[in-house]
C-alpha cells in the first residue's frame, strides 16, 4: 500500500509533526512500509478469535477514591517556559 | 409537508468524587489556579494513570438506574487531538468498549409518556481551562480540571422537540443526583448538555446534523434548539445544504456559529490506551453496587401516590430530590397527615427556603417540627390560617409549634360557650347587616364569619363558627 503525499500531509498536520516538502517522498515510504506490514498482519485468520486491548493478559488495578497528592506548583511551575497568576501561560489560542 | 425535527443529547456529568478519575489530585471545585493539578494531570513524563474505583461504580449505578447491559469487559482509549488545556495531546476516553451499553429513559411530555434510548455511557476525563484574558498576547492555562471524572451519556436521537430534549435532560439531571454520583451544578459546569440536531420530512432518513455545545441552563437548551432549527430550515428551503460541524451556542447573543473550521480537527484517531488495562466488571461487582442503589424517582412517584394517596403533580414535587422526600417522609412518620405534609412542602416550606435561598436539608424548620405544626391543625389547636403564623415563627427561630403556640396565646376557640358569646357580639353591632341577611341577601354569611374570626383574632375554629352563625340566623 502506498500512500500519497495528500494523505502524509493530512496524518503530519493531525499529529502536529513538522515535515519539509523535502522529506514527503521519504516519510511517505517508511508509512507505506509500515503499512505493508499491517496488511500482512490482516491476511492472517482471526475467526473465532477474541480482540485483544493489551498485551498483557491482567485486568486493570482501580485505586481507592481518596486524595494523595499535595500541591506541588511552585516545584511543577520552576520549569516552566513562563507563568503568571499561578497559570501557565502558552501561546494565545485563537478559537 | 412540515419539517420533523430530531434531537439527540450528548451529556457531560462530572461525577462526585474526591479524587480525578486517574490520579490522587483533589477535584474540589474553586480552588487557586493549578493547586490541583499533579504530574499526572499535567503529563510530565513517566507518569501512568491508575483508574479511581469509585468511577466505575458509579457508571454502573447509572447503568443500573437506566436498566443498561454492563458489559464484562470496557477498555479505555486515546481520543487524539492538540490543545494546550489537554497536556498530554489525548483525553482518555472510551470508543468501542465503553462501562454503560443501551439503556434507557421514560420522559413525560404533556402528559404522555415516552421512552428515549441510551445508546451508551462512557467513562472520561475532563480538559483544563484556558484563559483568553490578556497575558501580553498569551493564553492562562489551569489544569485544576484536568483530569476530573465525567460520564457521557449518549442518548438515541429519539427526541422530536426541545421539550422533549429538555424533558430527557431533566430526567437525567434528576436521576444522577438521586443516586448521588453528580451534583448536578450547571453553573460550574457539573452537568453540561451537547444538542445533536438535524431536520427531515416525516419517513425520510435522517438528515444532516450539527452539534450545539456550550449550553448551560435548561433555558438556553430550548433557545439554542429554537435557532438552529431556524437555521436548519432556512437553509435547506433556500435550496443549500447544511454542513455537519460543531456550532457554539452565544445566550448573549442568542445565536449558534460555527466553532471549527477545519473539519479533519475532528479525525480523532481513537486507539486503545497502552497505559490501561482492560476493565473488568464482574456480577458481584454489579450487586455490589445494587445494594447502594436508592430508590428510583420514578418509583418512588409510583410509590407516593400509592401510599400516600397523592396527586401526580404532589409526588412529582416530592420526589424532586432525595432530601425532599426524605423530608416528606420524615414528616408522615412522625404522625402528620400526608396531604397536610405534601401541602405544606410544595406551599409554606418551598416559599421560604426559596426566598432565603437555602435548600430542604438547611431548613431551619426540620421535617420533625413542620410535623409538630401539622399535628396542631390535625387536632384542631390551630387554624390552618394561624399555623402560617406560627410556621413564621418557628422560620424566625422561635421554639417549637407548641412553644409559638403557647407565648402567643394562638391556640383556637373551641369552647362553644366562648365562640357563641363572640357570635352574639358581631350579630348585636351589626344589626342592619342581620336584617338584610334575612331579607335574603344570603352572601352577607361571609361577613358574618369574618367579623366573628376577626373579634376572636382569627382563634376561634371555624367549623363551630359556621355552625353556630347559621343556627342563629335562621
Amino acid at each position: 500500500m502506498s500512500l500519497q503525499v495528500s494523505e502524509v500531509k493530512k496524518i503530519a498536520q493531525l499529529a502536529a509533526i513538522a515535515v519539509e516538502p523535502a522529506e514527503f517522498e521519504l516519510v511517505s515510504k517508511k508509512l507505506s512500509n509500515i503499512l505493508d506490514v499491517f496488511a500482512q498482519l490482516e491476511k492472517a485468520d482471526t475467526g473465532g478469535i477474541e480482540p485483544m486491548a493489551h498485551p498483557l493478559d491482567q485486568t486493570q488495578r482501580l485505586r481507592d477514591d481518596l486524595v494523595t497528592e499535595i500541591n506541588l506548583r511552585e516545584k511543577y511551575q520552576a520549569i516552566a517556559p513562563s507563568t503568571q497568576k499561578g497559570l501557565y501561560l502558552v501561546p494565545q489560542v485563537i478559537e | 409537508m412540515s419539517w420533523e425535527t430530531v434531537i439527540g443529547l450528548e451529556i457531560h456529568a462530572q461525577l462526585a468524587t474526591q479524587s480525578k478519575i486517574f490520579s490522587g489530585a483533589s477535584t474540589a471545585y474553586g480552588a487557586e489556579p493549578n493547586t490541583q493539578a499533579c504530574g499526572v494531570d499535567l503529563a510530565l513524563p513517566g507518569v501512568l494513570p491508575v483508574l479511581n474505583k469509585k468511577t466505575v461504580e458509579m457508571a454502573i449505578a447509572f447503568g443500573l438506574a437506566v436498566g443498561a447491559e454492563l458489559p464484562k469487559k470496557s477498555v479505555f482509549a486515546r481520543k487524539n487531538y492538540f490543545y494546550p488545556d489537554s497536556p498530554k495531546g489525548y483525553q482518555i476516553s472510551q470508543f468501542e468498549l465503553p462501562v454503560v451499553s443501551t439503556g434507557a429513559i421514560d420522559i413525560e411530555v404533556n402528559g404522555e409518556t415516552k421512552r428515549i434510548g441510551i445508546t451508551r455511557a462512557h467513562l472520561e476525563e475532563d480538559a483544563g481551562k484556558s484563559l483568553h484574558e490578556d497575558f501580553h498576547g498569551m493564553t492562562g492555562i489551569d489544569l485544576n480540571r484536568s483530569g476530573t471524572p465525567l460520564l457521557e451519556i449518549v442518548s438515541e436521537p429519539d427526541m422530536r422537540s426541545a421539550d422533549e430534549a429538555i424533558a430527557y435532560a431533566k430526567a437525567i439531571h434528576e436521576l444522577v443526583q438521586f443516586i448521588g454520583i453528580c451534583d448536578g451544578n450547571m453553573q460550574e459546569g457539573s452537568f453540561r448538555v451537547d444538542v445533536n440536531i438535524s431536520i427531515r420530512k416525516p419517513g425520510e432518513p435522517l438528515g444532516t446534523r450539527t452539534e450545539l455545545k456550550n449550553i448551560n441552563s435548561f433555558r438556553f437548551i430550548d433557545k439554542a434548539i429554537a435557532y438552529e432549527l431556524d437555521r436548519h430550515i432556512d437553509v435547506l428551503e433556500s435550496g443549500g445544504k447544511i454542513v455537519q460541524e460543531t456550532r457554539l451556542y452565544d445566550a448573549d447573543r442568542d445565536e449558534t456559529r460555527s466553532m471549527r473550521a477545519k473539519e479533519e480537527a475532528n479525525d480523532y484517531r481513537y486507539f486503545p490506551d497502552p497505559d490501561l488495562l482492560p476493565v473488568m466488571i464482574t456480577q458481584e461487582d454489579i450487586d455490589a453496587v445494587r445494594q447502594t442503589l436508592p430508590e428510583l424517582p420514578a418509583q418512588m412517584r409510583a410509590r407516593f401516590i400509592e401510599q400516600y394517596a397523592l396527586s401526580d403533580y404532589d409526588a412529582n414535587q416530592l420526589t424532586a430530590s432525595r432530601a425532599t422526600a426524605a423530608y416528606f417522609e420524615g414528616m408522615v412518620k412522625q404522625g402528620a397527615d400526608s396531604k397536610l405534609s405534601a401541602n405544606w412542602i410544595t406551599g409554606d416550606l418551598s416559599k421560604a427556603l426559596n426566598r432565603d435561598g437555602l435548600s430542604i436539608a438547611d431548613s431551619p424548620v426540620k421535617a420533625e417540627a413542620l410535623s409538630d405544626l401539622v399535628k396542631r391543625i390535625m387536632d384542631n389547636t390551630i387554624s390552618g390560617k394561624i399555623a402560617k403564623q406560627v410556621f413564621d415563627a418557628m422560620w424566625q427561630g422561635e421554639g417549637s409549634a407548641d412553644e409559638v403556640i403557647e407565648k402567643h396565646g394562638l391556640k383556637q376557640i373551641t369552647d362553644s360557650g366562648a365562640i357563641e358569646k363572640i357570635v352574639d357580639d358581631v350579630l348585636a353591632a351589626n344589626a342592619g347587616q342581620v336584617e338584610a341577611y334575612k331579607n335574603g341577601q344570603e352572601k352577607l354569611f361571609g361577613f358574618f364569619v369574618g367579623q366573628v374570626m376577626k373579634l376572636s383574632k382569627g382563634q376561634a375554629n371555624p367549623a363551630q363558627v359556621n355552625e353556630l352563625l347559621k343556627s342563629k340566623l335562621s
